[in-house]
């Protein structure tokens, strides 16, 4: 799955949470959930939980912490789905 | 210097209609929103009716998120929401947008429990080893101030946001807590009631205490029957209502339509002391509550036109009205006008005293007194004590100035709210 791939299935799932969807147009890789999307902080674990459900993964707590933007969401993914 | 405080707005989430328009044909019509439950029957409950409020997920959506909803799992933050908003926009208020919170606006909106179903989904994924997949929502969801957290978030409001709790009587007590708010002029306008959640996992310890009644399950509508001689417990149900409180000064500055004065009321507790127990009042309190309410509200016990009572429909409706009886010192056809609208909607619970003040305060408003349902057989004891004219069963149409609502509740714990036909 090329990293491309993996931003058009997270795109939805990051879309649930985002109130002005406008922001979501220019939706890449630097973009921050919280500063960019203005994505309420208490929801990046509902975030994790719907990304694991979507891509069959597990993410452990230390990985949790550093998705907050897509990239580094991007490379915790393709790490989860090679680790399998 | 005192603020006198008004009722400028209503709403309100009942088993026998959901908004304003909705409930106030069925409360002049007597309409009941008690129904056979196929989930209470399958849970092998002893009553298996209950009121349940019908909320459409289309209704749902015009007051939470598409995020909000995909999450939500309590009814009571679903009832409470839709019934505060509706009493903030019946009050002509804006929901402001700016970054400012409204400093002058708060709310005290009380409920028993919050999310019970929620928490019963969290349990269920934390005993099966799944703690991670509660996701953000179960703590806002399930904490008890939940429904004052969401309506505080929804309004803006920048006052006292919180919850109060006590059982049957919580929806009276919000009422009077914000009250005495606007009264000494901490908060121009509080947004007060209560909600209550429904279901099994609420109404499940009323039944194993057999304080419901088993015996209506194939007449529904006829199950909930307070005053009646054969009345056989309560009826669970659920719900919410909601009241706007705002001083006089502000209501008249705004122009808005003022349905009642509250004009004053008591809070108190019988201790437990005496024939008072965890369960059962008091008499000597709830005589007490109701005298001091009056005081209160600077009135004499003739001058109250109508009472709407607790009236659950147990073997305690007698006790009640020997209480109102004695605190009044009236009787017989000089007993005011009593209703009980349990008899329509089955007890809310801690909604109770919300809904009903909101049906009390329509009645002031548009000068009736709805009908008790299910009391054609009047109870003997109470026959001795007033006369049947005054516990109407027909729609009476007449204008009323002072109307008496009390709650009671689990705890011993009472509340009278005196509210006033504004003048």
């Amino acid at each position: 799955m090329d990293r491309e791939e993996i931003i058009a299935r997270l795109k939805p799932i990051v879309s649930t949470y985002v109130e002005d969807k406008d922001q979501l147009e220019n939706l890449n890789e630097a973009t921050d959930f919280i500063k960019d999307l203005r994505i309420n902080s208490a929801n990046l674990v509902d975030i994790v939980l719907d990304v694991e459900e979507e891509f069959g993964i597990v993410i452990d707590n230390l990985s949790m912490e550093k998705m907050l933007n897509v990239g580094a969401s991007i490379d915790i993914i393709e790490t989860k789905l090679v680790q399998q | 210097m005192h603020n006198r405080v008004v009722i400028t707005g209503l709403g309100v989430v009942a088993p026998n209609g959901v908004g304003l328009p909705l409930f106030t044909e069925a409360l002049k019509n007597g309409h009941s929103g008690i129904k056979h439950d196929p989930e209470l029957e399958r849970l092998l409950f002893s009553c298996q009716i209950a009121g349940k409020p019908s909320v459409s997920a289309e209704l749902a959506a015009q007051y939470f998120s598409e995020l909000e909803l995909k999450s939500l799992n309590s009814t009571g933050i679903l009832y409470g929401v839709i019934a505060g908003m509706d009493a903030w926009k019946d009050a002509g208020l804006p929901v402001s947008a700016g970054e400012e919170p409204d400093w002058d606006s708060g709310t005290v909106f009380g409920a028993g429990t919050s999310g019970i179903d929620k928490f019963r989904e969290s349990v269920y994924k934390i005993d099966d080893l799944q703690i991670r997949k509660l996701g953000s929502t179960a703590v806002v969801q399930t904490m008890a101030s939940g429904i004052s957290a969401f309506l505080g978030g929804k309004l803006g409001l920048g006052n006292q946001v919180t919850t109060n709790s006590s059982a049957c009587t919580t929806g009276a007590e919000s009422i009077l807590m914000a009250y005495e708010r606007i009264k000494c002029g901490r908060a121009l306008r509080m947004l007060c009631g209560s909600t209550s959640d429904g279901g099994p996992y609420v109404w499940g310890g009323f039944d194993a205490m057999k304080v419901c009644t088993y015996k209506h399950n194939a007449d529904p509508e006829k199950g909930s029957r307070p005053m009646s001689a054969t009345a056989s417990g309560f009826v669970p149900a659920s719900g919410a209502g909601a009241l706007i409180l705002e001083s006089l000064e502000s209501a008249l500055r705004r122009g808005a339509v003022i349905y009642a004065e509250v004009l004053g009321g008591h809070i108190n507790s019988g201790g437990q002391k005496g024939v008072g127990t965890m369960t059962a009042p008091n008499p000597s309190a709830v005589q007490r509550c109701i005298k001091n309410a009056l005081a209160d509200a600077g009135i004499s016990a003739a001058e109250v036109n109508a009472i709407n009572g607790h009236l659950t429909a147990t073997s305690k409706d007698a006790v009640e009205i020997r209480n109102w009886c004695e605190a009044l010192g009236r009787s017989g056809i000089d007993f005011p006008y009593i209703n009980s609208l349990k008899s329509a909607v089955g007890h809310c619970l801690s909604a109770a005293g919300s809904i009903e003040s909101v049906a009390s305060v329509l009645q002031l408003h548009h000068g009736f007194i709805f009908p008790n349902v299910n009391c054609e057989d009047l109870n003997a004891e109470i026959m001795t004590m007033v006369d049947e004219v005054r516990i109407p069963q027909k729609m009476i149409s007449t204008d009323l100035n002072i109307v008496a609502k009390a709650s009671f509740g689990f705890g011993d714990v009472n509340a009278c709210v005196i509210f006033k036909k504004y003048s």
